[in-house]
């Protein structure tokens, strides 16, 4: 007989009033003389959570990082971790640990005496440590190499030594910046699969600095993106993707279309926005919250765009175009598709038939179209 | 060269020469160019690399092989005042004569090698003293804001600027007597006597801290300004108290400055003349004033070179100590 499928364990501590959280941060600001680097910002985060900050770089998210450290002070607000107000606590005080950008390893010490260093801080017998260390280097699959010094491992390998050193001290919040960045493609894919089960295994809260979104997509169980000091949005992965709340965001992670224009029918089961830069009425299947007559914003990503040669026959949302580019990427093709008035719109269709005879090319007049629930609109 | 009013005998002229060339040498013209130039090239190369040896070899390496030349010869009333090492008797055999007694002499002497070992405890404890007052001042330097540390690295260059012999003589005039420092504390009543500070060994380590200190604070902010504070950091991320952090982190990170900076002040201050003589007492005995006396004084030029060679020795430890840590650290950067 089967077994009966286990539900599907739902991790959403966000939503249950009951769960307090872990680090709040309140109406915290940082100004560096007149540099505003993080503005009035709160955040609540939930213990086991694998949070992203993501950000381009600038956007004051490692500024934020160090304050949760302890290297640098709010200028306003108050940082509490697991109830406790952090202002007068030092760094060495602070029951979080830090995986460095630049992995900060110390270059006069070995693999050993590195990871070993957090617990020499504290009186515990040296037996213990060497136990302790061992076993952190088995995690990380270092053993071998306990006796050598930074600059003799790899950059993977250096990456590791620092995650153990992190995490010896069995912290409850581990921040990594940008732990990944130095990484090569292949090792960055790898690791950041080892990165979660890990997290997941030792169940400490993660709060990751990135500018890679991809990285913060496959990571992370609620994403922060931040603009120029403030958070924009936060949301699980798929919030952010599908659901953005504006235009930065829909543009910052993936990419997307994005068309201006003014709604004109406002029902509570769908909306029509006109917009000269489509050419054609927008039939969203769904209500908005805002006024009629207001300018929005449309963003439909690529991927729920179909495109054709012949006509599909919608009475909405479908636009002719004649297409300027292909890029083969061997999964998916994406197609620029000029719709006139100077606008192209791209789109991207799964490669689902080997060697396509029949797949479209350069110059081909085309019709791409979409369903009414693929659009977003956004007011800001 | 071809244009187009060349005659056309010129043009087969130079066709001929052209193939020529390429015939002899198995290079079309514009590549001899490109490989004389290369061999200018080459030759600047080595020229930039000959120039400061020659100099060495001219203004180094040749008078220490006359000094260590002397050092073996015998004091001898004569002009030079001594003796030759090798002469031709008759035409015939070359009588060569080395005398190893000047050495011998320096070890009988309790003087000399008490000169040497004052000499060495002097510039130690010069050394550091040097390192105590250097340390935090480079430190300082190099963890104040960028645009403060052009201004503060001025200041420890710039008594540079005038004689070190004469900021060395305004120190006696701080010190003595009835110097600055006698007379604003009589005047303010605090001692009725004045404090003798001059020809003591005080005096001589003050000089000597006052003038080496840059040579310490130099090369230990050079060192201490590449020190990545994300490695600080870490340290107190894992749980390090500030003083823990300086001793397992910053201070052995910074080794390398502290020996570069501590032969800096060690190497020179072993052999100072000019500090001893005109700071220290009659009984300051550093081997720069015996070396003097000998030379000028006795006019015994054998055995004054012998003292030059045997400090020379002596300060070659310790050289090849900071050669071998800078190979060291050089082969770990990499």
């Amino acid at each position: 007989m089967e077994e009966p499928r286990t539900a599907p364990v739902t991790f959403e501590p966000w939503n249950d009033p009951n769960e307090t959280p872990y680090v709040r941060i309140e109406r915290v600001s940082k100004k560096f003389g007149e540099f505003v680097a993080v503005a009035d910002m709160s955040l609540d985060i939930y213990r086991k959570e694998l949070f992203c900050l993501l950000g381009a770089s600038g956007c004051g998210k490692s500024t934020l990082l160090r304050m949760l450290a302890g290297f640098e002070s709010a200028s306003d607000g108050r940082i509490l971790i697991d109830g406790v107000d952090m202002a007068d606590i030092p760094p060495y005080e602070r029951p979080v640990n830090m995986m460095f950008q630049s992995y900060a390893l110390f270059p006069h010490m070995n693999v050993a005496q590195n990871v070993a260093f957090g617990l020499r801080q504290e009186r515990i017998p040296r037996s213990s440590i060497n136990k302790r260390v061992d076993e952190m280097l088995e995690m990380v699959k270092l053993e071998q190499f306990r006796g050598r010094k930074p600059h003799q491992l790899s950059g993977g390998q250096r990456q590791r030594v620092a995650l153990a050193r992190s995490l010896v001290k069995r912290p409850k919040l581990l921040l990594l910046d940008e732990p990944l960045a130095a990484l090569d493609k292949k090792l960055r894919e790898h690791t950041q699969f080892e990165l979660m089960n890990i997290q997941e295994h030792l169940g400490v809260t993660f709060i990751v600095v990135t500018h890679d979104q991809q990285e913060a997509m496959t990571l992370a169980t609620r994403i922060g993106v931040m603009n120029e000091g403030e958070l924009i949005q936060v949301g699980t992965p798929t919030d952010i993707y599908e659901f953005p709340n504006s235009r930065f965001v829909a543009d910052f992670i993936g990419s997307i279309n994005v068309f201006e224009g003014r709604i004109e029918v406002d029902e509570p089961d769908h909306v029509i926005v006109q917009s000269d830069e489509a050419g054609v009425p927008l039939f969203i299947g769904h209500g908005v919250a805002a006024a009629p007559g207001a300018r929005v914003w449309v963003a439909i990503r690529p991927e729920k765009m179909h495109i054709s040669r012949d006509d599909p026959g919608q009475q909405h949302n479908c636009v002719g175009g004649i297409v300027q580019e292909v890029a083969y990427m061997g999964d998916f093709s994406i197609y620029l598709v000029e719709i006139g008035g100077g606008k192209s719109v791209r789109v991207t269709q799964p490669n689902l038939t080997r060697g396509n005879p029949e797949r479209i090319l350069w110059d081909e007049k085309v019709f791409v179209y979409w369903d009414d629930t693929s659009a977003v609109v956004v007011t800001e | 060269m071809t244009s187009k009013g060349t005659p056309a005998l010129a043009r087969r002229i130079t066709g001929q020469a052209e193939r020529l060339v390429v015939r002899l040498t198995g290079a079309t013209p514009r590549r001899l160019i490109r490989r004389t130039l290369q061999r200018i090239q080459g030759l600047g190369r080595t020229l930039v690399i000959a120039i400061p040896y020659g100099w060495l070899l001219a203004f180094f390496l040749i008078p220490f092989v006359i000094v260590l030349k002397i050092s073996f010869a015998e004091s001898d009333i004569a002009q030079p005042p001594y003796t030759e090492l090798w002469e031709w008797v008759e035409g015939q055999y070359l009588n060569i004569q080395v005398n190893i007694g000047n050495y011998k002499y320096l070890l009988d002497d309790s003087l000399y090698w008490k000169a040497y070992l004052n000499s060495a405890r002097i510039a130690a404890v010069s050394t550091l003293l040097c390192l105590l007052i250097g340390y935090p001042m480079a430190y300082g330097i190099a963890r104040a804001r960028p645009d403060r540390r052009t201004l503060l690295l001025l200041m420890v260059i710039l008594p540079f600027w005038t004689s070190f012999l004469i900021r060395v003589y305004a120190w006696i005039g701080i010190l003595k007597n009835n110097g600055l420092i006698n007379n604003v504390l009589m005047g303010m009543g605090i001692i009725d006597q004045p404090i003798v500070m001059m020809q003591t060994d005080f005096a001589v380590y003050l000089g000597i801290v006052y003038s080496y200190l840059p040579f310490m604070i130099l090369p230990l902010y050079a060192n201490l300004e590449k020190l990545d504070i994300s490695l600080q950091e870490a340290a107190y991320d894992l749980g390090a108290r500030p003083w823990r952090t300086f001793l397992s982190v910053t201070l052995p990170l910074s080794v390398p400055g502290i020996i570069a900076g501590s032969l800096l002040v060690f190497i020179p201050a072993v052999g100072e003349f000019v500090i001893p003589a005109l700071l220290g007492g009659p009984d300051t005995l550093m081997i720069g004033r015996v070396l003097w006396d000998e030379f000028f004084s006795n006019r015994d030029w054998p055995v004054a070179s012998a003292v030059a060679i045997a400090v020379l020795l002596l300060l070659v430890v310790p050289m090849v100590i900071f050669q071998h840590t800078q190979a060291r650290s050089a082969e770990a950067e990499t």
